[in-house]
């Protein structure tokens, strides 16, 4: 790495970078900061950043003992890999067969794909919710896992990034004596960890936030995942005690945060990838 | 008996017939090369060869049986692509033993944990690695096994890509342009290799490709194809001096055959210049006719008093020897290949007498079929003055 001078240009850029973060990052921080806090100064007039009295250890302790943290988190990782597995088993067979085999309902499934991908799952929460009731599944993983195993978004994501695969690693792989599936499973997916990555992290972020969902068919605590905990918490148990409330915020933004952290670079990689040379 | 055979393939694409009827046969340890211009469906035939693509009509049958309908990886044949196609998460060594594992192993030996356990297939694997070893031992590329295809330069991947292709000993090796991708020097070396592999396997080899001396250079037999259709299927030598359609001899040879339009009267007699030429088939009645003459048999002379007279237009120096340009007067174009001591005289603007070699004129008919015609009588310019 050369030291790179500071010209005014640079001065300008670093400048309106680090205001936009700071306006993107002010809530987090506030939250961090609350967290910390004691209830009587949340409620104070005089707003600061840094808490008069640290009250950290008793509003982690109120958090992590009036609910069942572990169960939360547990649900959370449980519901968020079963999703995330289920839609990558599905997705990418499905892309591989729309991006590299020839079958005539190849441009009715893409009609259909860019269909799925306009519907919001707003538009089908009620008749869901009703199957799920009449097959007696509400208040299961099965309820929050199975409306989310078909991901439009996956096999888009997947079918842009087959594409870019070349024909002829596929015609070798059939000389070579693979199956369809054979080539699916030791050359497409070896070769597509940068869109698994990227997905994974849009898949995650999207069902471990996600409330609205499990606010419509979970009711049983022990089948919450963590935004829904953290609504039983409030309305229950915590009432207006901000600083807890924020403290197991806290707890259950961290496992995102590290995440996105330690596979940042490849998620980079995922969202710019430019296909493959062979 | 001819191990590869292809009997009338057709195939078209959404209307374009791509293929109209190719039969070709190849003899065991035949190398034939498939030459043509792009677009004329010599990829696509090789395509429909090794079963990555069906064609309309028309049967394939390797060492006797009939594979139309059999599924590429059960024909046994082995491909190296244009773009080398080595597998990018796989070293070189793994790359080259894939094929074999592919075939070798169980579908549960394959599995990566549980496979290691079931009994008979650490044996198997010693083996295709001692395979391995030796066939990139003796394409020399013993130190690239644990490199992958993302650290190799373009030389050592086609390399490794024959090696893949190689070695599973398969009945049929087909290549679809292995060396286009090299530069011109690798490429000429690698020519030579690529026939020396050919001759130690003795595998029947169809070879694709664009480039004519690549075909000529290598092949026991040249194939040409032209807008779908094989036009002729002879030794490099025969093909050369000896088209059957005059797209074959417009194709073949640098720079391109002069072909020049004139008629032949009803008994079959073409006269150009001091040239007569007999038809073997006396046509119906006059009708036009193309002479051709490659450029290596038409003589320039200074002499500005010969019967077929020409002007200079540009030469071309190529070391060692001079392309020369002149216009025929009245009949366009001709392009002669001269010695450089020769082509001092024949300096832009010149005029200049045109010879031509008597026994090398071909003769064809404007639907581009050869004529078969000998030449009677062939006066030289300087007899004519003399004489």
């Amino acid at each position: 790495m050369t030291a790179h001078a500071l010209t005014l240009g640079r001065v300008l850029r670093f400048t309106v970078l680090s205001i936009g973060a700071l306006i993107f990052l002010a809530p987090y921080i506030f939250m961090i900061s609350t967290a910390g806090k004691a209830q009587s100064e949340i409620f104070s007039s005089s707003l600061s950043l840094i808490p008069e009295q640290w009250s950290y250890l008793e509003n982690f302790g109120k958090a992590l003992s009036r609910v069942s943290m572990t169960t939360l988190l547990m649900n959370g990782v449980i519901v968020c890999a079963l999703i995330f597995v289920v839609q990558v088993v599905v997705a990418i067979p499905c892309a591989y067969a729309m991006a590299k085999l020839k079958f005539r309902a190849a441009r009715l499934m893409m009609v259909l794909v860019m269909l799925g991908l306009l519907v919001p799952i707003h538009a089908t929460a009620l008749p869901l919710y009703v199957a799920f009731d009449r097959l007696a599944v509400l208040n299961s993983y099965t309820a929050l896992v199975a409306p989310f195993s078909i991901s439009v978004f996956a096999i888009f994501l997947f079918l842009q990034f087959f594409r870019a695969i070349p024909d002829d690693l596929i015609h070798a792989a059939r000389l070579d004596g693979m199956s369809e599936v054979g080539i699916v499973a030791r050359v497409i997916v070896p070769n597509a960890w940068p869109a698994i990555t990227a997905f994974a992290i849009f898949s995650v972020v999207a069902h471990w936030n996600d409330l609205f969902w499990p606010l419509v068919v979970v009711t049983n605590q022990d089948f919450a995942t963590p935004p829904l905990g953290l609504l039983y918490f409030r309305a229950a148990e915590a009432g207006d005690d901000y600083g807890a409330l924020m403290a197991a915020t806290l707890i259950i933004t961290l496992p995102l945060v590290a995440v996105f952290l330690l596979a940042q670079k490849r998620f980079v990689e995922g969202i710019t990838m430019t296909g493959l040379k062979g | 008996m001819s191990i590869l055979s292809l009997r009338s393939v057709t195939k078209s694409f959404a209307g374009n017939a791509i293929l109209k009827g190719v039969s070709l046969e190849a003899k065991e340890g035949e190398f034939i090369a498939l030459v043509g211009p792009s677009g004329c469906g010599k990829s696509t035939l090789l395509r429909i060869v090794a079963g990555l693509d069906h064609a309309d009509s028309g049967e394939i049958a390797i060492g006797g049986r009939n594979v139309s309908a059999v599924a590429a990886a059960d024909r046994n044949i082995a491909m190296v692509f244009q773009s080398y196609a080595l597998y990018p998460h796989l070293t070189a060594g793994q790359n080259i033993a894939v094929p074999l594992a592919m075939r070798r192993l169980t579908a549960a030996q394959r599995l990566p944990v549980i496979g290691s356990l079931i009994p008979g297939q650490r044996q198997i694997r010693a083996d295709i690695q001692r395979q391995v070893k030796d066939m990139a031992s003796s394409l020399k590329i013993d130190h690239l096994l644990d490199r992958k295809p993302g650290q190799m330069s373009g030389g050592q991947r086609q390399r490794v890509a024959l090696a893949r292709a190689m070695v599973r000993h398969p009945s049929v090796f087909l290549m679809d342009e292995p060396l286009s991708n090299l530069d011109a020097n690798l490429r000429v070396h690698a020519r030579g290799e690529i026939v020396e592999l050919h001759r130690r396997a003795g595998v029947p080899t169809l070879y694709v490709t664009h480039d004519q001396s690549e075909a000529l250079s290598m092949a026991d037999r040249v194939a040409v194809m032209i807008g779908g259709t094989l036009l002729q299927l002879a030794s490099p030598e025969a093909i050369y001096d000896n088209p059957a359609h005059i797209e074959v001899a417009r194709f073949l040879g640098q720079p391109r055959i002069n072909v020049l339009k004139t008629r032949m009267n009803a008994s079959g007699i073409v006269r150009f210049g001091t040239l007569t030429l007999a038809a073997e088939r006396v046509p119906a009645g006059e009708t036009p006719v193309l002479i051709a003459v490659r450029p290596e048999f038409i003589r320039l002379s200074a002499r500005p008093d010969g019967i077929l007279k020409a002007r200079v237009e540009r030469t071309e120096f190529l070391g060692s020897e001079v392309i020369v340009h002149a216009r025929l007067d009245a009949m366009g174009e001709i392009v002669a290949k001269v010695a450089p001591a020769e082509a001092a005289t024949l300096a832009p603007g010149r005029p200049v007498s045109v010879e031509i070699e008597p026994n090398r004129v071909m003769l064809f008919a404007t639907t581009g079929e050869r004529l078969q015609a000998k030449t009677i009588a062939a006066a030289s310019t300087l007899e004519k003055i003399h004489g």
